[in-house]
């Protein structure tokens, strides 16, 4: 009876928890996108590559889908210092006119370009934290202009991962930190499928005005046999990344070796001291404190930010998954073009 | 000159070699304004821009919409809208000017004429872009006109309004493929291979057409058409002449190339991953 009981309580309790945790947040799932979203985009870093532009989106939270319904370009920033409220105005400006033609301004996000997939900077976990601030859920469009020329859509939906987050907020990348919170490098960025979707009259327009073609645009580039210059690209990038790992991973092992030295160092120190305490016994004194706040040895050594390097490593996990992509399609184009010439 | 001293009914210049072109994103804007409208409102006006390329042809690039109230015999135009908008739209893109002035609905109506005489102030010769969201006559017109004044002598009698020709053609959307954009909802955009699947699916099937029609022809099926016979030895000859070892090796080459590069991503790859169980495990201990 009794054990019933306690079985039902904690049933109770947990329904509650369930309740509780659901009200909080439902996990982001899908992003979807309007396609006159997806053509603006397009359109705003096609036109200004290969600079890299921002921009703002605007849409609906609705449950676990975060739907995009519209959005603006940002002016290209120039290093001035009064530029600051002028783009803040501009955004001010824009949203209050969008909102006169009835388009949802609600900011849920922004958009970037990026040059061959080399967004994953400290850059862009800053926006994110700024974002974040204001906006409980907020999403990142990645568009990379370099890669639609071989028929791709490239176009990435992302956020920061929530343990990623916190320990972004404490600042704390220490090795025994991320061990705790058992996050890796894989862990910093949560990429979200995304979804397109078209009102019916878009629908309607383009079935109207293009006829089921049997070869598009698209097709042609798919097809179009050199992609030396794009993979050429994407190795170089790769091996500076590499570079700049093993720079992070000098950092590390200086770390490492001047803070084995500092513990040599105050094992010594503590030795002698001990003899000397013990001298000082004999002699029937007071012994000397086992610890001296003023001595250099023991101050601690700064461990250097993990962050970095987790940057690192994930970019080249990108440039290395993007030379696989690449490279498989070249296998199967040259299969088509030895089985076509054998034709 | 004669048409200076006596009154005659005059045609303003027609502009017969104007043509324009449209973008994509335009009637994608169009649409959008349209289903957004104010209750009350039937048909959504909106600026076009864009700017002229060097053969005459108006590139529309860009529009906005905005907000107007019409009744009977007059339009009102929130022109501080506009202007505040312009002034937006031209911090981004310096290079994008006013082209003209868009509507929905099927062909020119009366209070047109004066929306048009207000864009003509802005900027010479505007393009006015009717877009048919009604689907009035069954189709999705898109039609685009430039006024010319019909005036006797000094005074202006009425405005003509006159149909250019209009390049629908979509580059732009084709890039991203019309699969994602004909639809009204896509699940799941394509990778890398999906995409090179689809495509190789097409291509296979064109080349099965053209076997079906060239077997049909040799058989007498089909009347032959010399003009698609030409089109298919064209075809067939733009392939380069190799020899076949020298293919091989071309084609060999180009594998290797790229087994090498898969090898070197792949192994890149197994290296982080094992640093990173290493780096743990040299942390615990």
């Amino acid at each position: 009876m009794a054990n019933t009981n306690t079985s039902t309580t904690t049933m109770a309790r947990s329904f509650l928890q369930v309740a509780a945790t659901e009200e909080v947040a439902s996990p982001l799932r899908v992003v979807q996108i309007e396609g006159l979203v997806i053509l603006k985009i397009i359109k705003h870093c096609k036109e200004f590559s290969p600079a890299l532009v921002t921009g703002q989106l605007l849409g609906l939270d609705v449950g676990s889908v975060l739907e995009l319904t519209n959005c603006f370009p940002f002016p290209i920033r120039e290093e001035d210092e009064e530029n600051e409220g002028e783009g803040a105005s501009y955004q001010l400006d824009m949203m209050k006119c969008l909102r006169e033609v009835n388009v949802d301004n609600n900011t849920v996000g922004w958009y970037q370009s990026t040059l061959l997939g080399s967004f994953q900077t400290v850059e862009l976990i800053e926006t994110f934290m700024n974002y974040q601030e204001n906006i409980r859920r907020c999403v990142c469009i990645i568009y990379d202009p370099s890669r639609s020329n071989q028929g791709v859509l490239a176009l990435k939906a992302l956020k920061l991962s929530d343990s990623f987050m916190e320990l972004y907020r404490s600042n704390n990348f220490t090795g025994e930190k991320l061990r705790e919170k058992n996050l890796s490098w894989v862990d910093i960025f949560e990429e979200i499928p995304i979804k397109v979707s078209n009102s019916a009259l878009i629908s309607a327009f383009m079935t109207e005005l293009e006829a089921d073609t049997p070869v598009t645009q698209c097709d042609y580039d798919r097809l179009q046999l050199s992609s030396n210059p794009f993979l050429e690209r994407n190795m170089e990038f790769l091996i500076e990344c590499m570079d700049d790992l093993s720079m992070e991973q000098q950092k590390f092992q200086f770390y490492y070796r001047s803070l084995s030295r500092q513990q040599s160092q105050q094992q010594a120190w503590l030795q002698k001291r001990r003899a000397e305490n013990a001298a000082r016994k004999a002699a029937g004194e007071e012994p000397l404190p086992e610890e001296d706040p003023a001595n250099p040895i023991f101050k601690p050594v700064p461990e250097p930010s993990r962050l970095d390097s987790f940057l690192i490593t994930n970019q080249m996990a990108n440039y290395c998954n993007q030379i696989n992509g690449v490279a498989g399609q070249n296998f199967s184009r040259l299969h088509l073009m030895k089985a076509l010439h054998e034709n | 000159m004669a048409a200076s001293e006596h009154t005659v009914l005059q045609f303003g210049t027609s502009s017969s070699t104007l043509t324009a072109k449209i973008h994509p994103l335009v009637i994608f804007n169009i649409c959008d304004c349209y289903v957004r409208r104010p209750d009350q409102a039937e048909r959504v006006i909106g600026t076009l821009l864009g700017s002229i390329l060097p053969d005459g042809t108006v590139d529309i690039r860009n529009s906005y919409a905005v907000p107007h109230s019409e009744s009977a015999d007059q339009v009102a135009l929130d022109i501080e809208y506009h202007h505040n908008m312009l002034v937006s739209h031209q911090k981004v893109n310096p290079k994008e000017v006013i082209v003209g002035w868009y509507s929905t609905g099927l062909g020119v109506t009366g209070g047109s004429a004066l929306i048009h005489e207000f864009y003509s102030r802005e900027v010479p010769n505007p393009i006015h872009l009717t877009v048919d969201t009604g689907f009035n006559n069954g189709e999705g017109t898109i039609k685009a006109y430039v006024s010319s004044n019909l005036s006797l002598g000094d005074r202006q009698l009425a405005a003509q309004f006159q149909e250019v020709p209009l390049d629908l053609r979509m580059v732009e959307a084709e890039r991203v493929g019309f699969d994602i954009l004909k639809t009204t909802m896509v699940d799941k955009l394509q990778n890398d291979l999906e995409g090179m699947e689809a495509s190789m699916e097409r291509l296979l099937a064109l080349i099965d057409d053209v076997y079906k029609y060239v077997d049909n022809v040799v058989e007498g099926h089909v009347a032959p058409d010399n003009s698609i016979g030409r089109f298919i030895s064209e075809t067939v000859s733009s392939l380069p002449k190799l020899s076949p070892p020298a293919f091989d090796k071309l084609v060999n080459d180009s594998l290797q190339d790229n087994l090498l590069l898969l090898y070197l991503s792949s192994i890149t790859r197994t290296q982080l991953s094992l640093a990173e169980k290493l780096n743990t495990a040299a942390q615990i201990l």
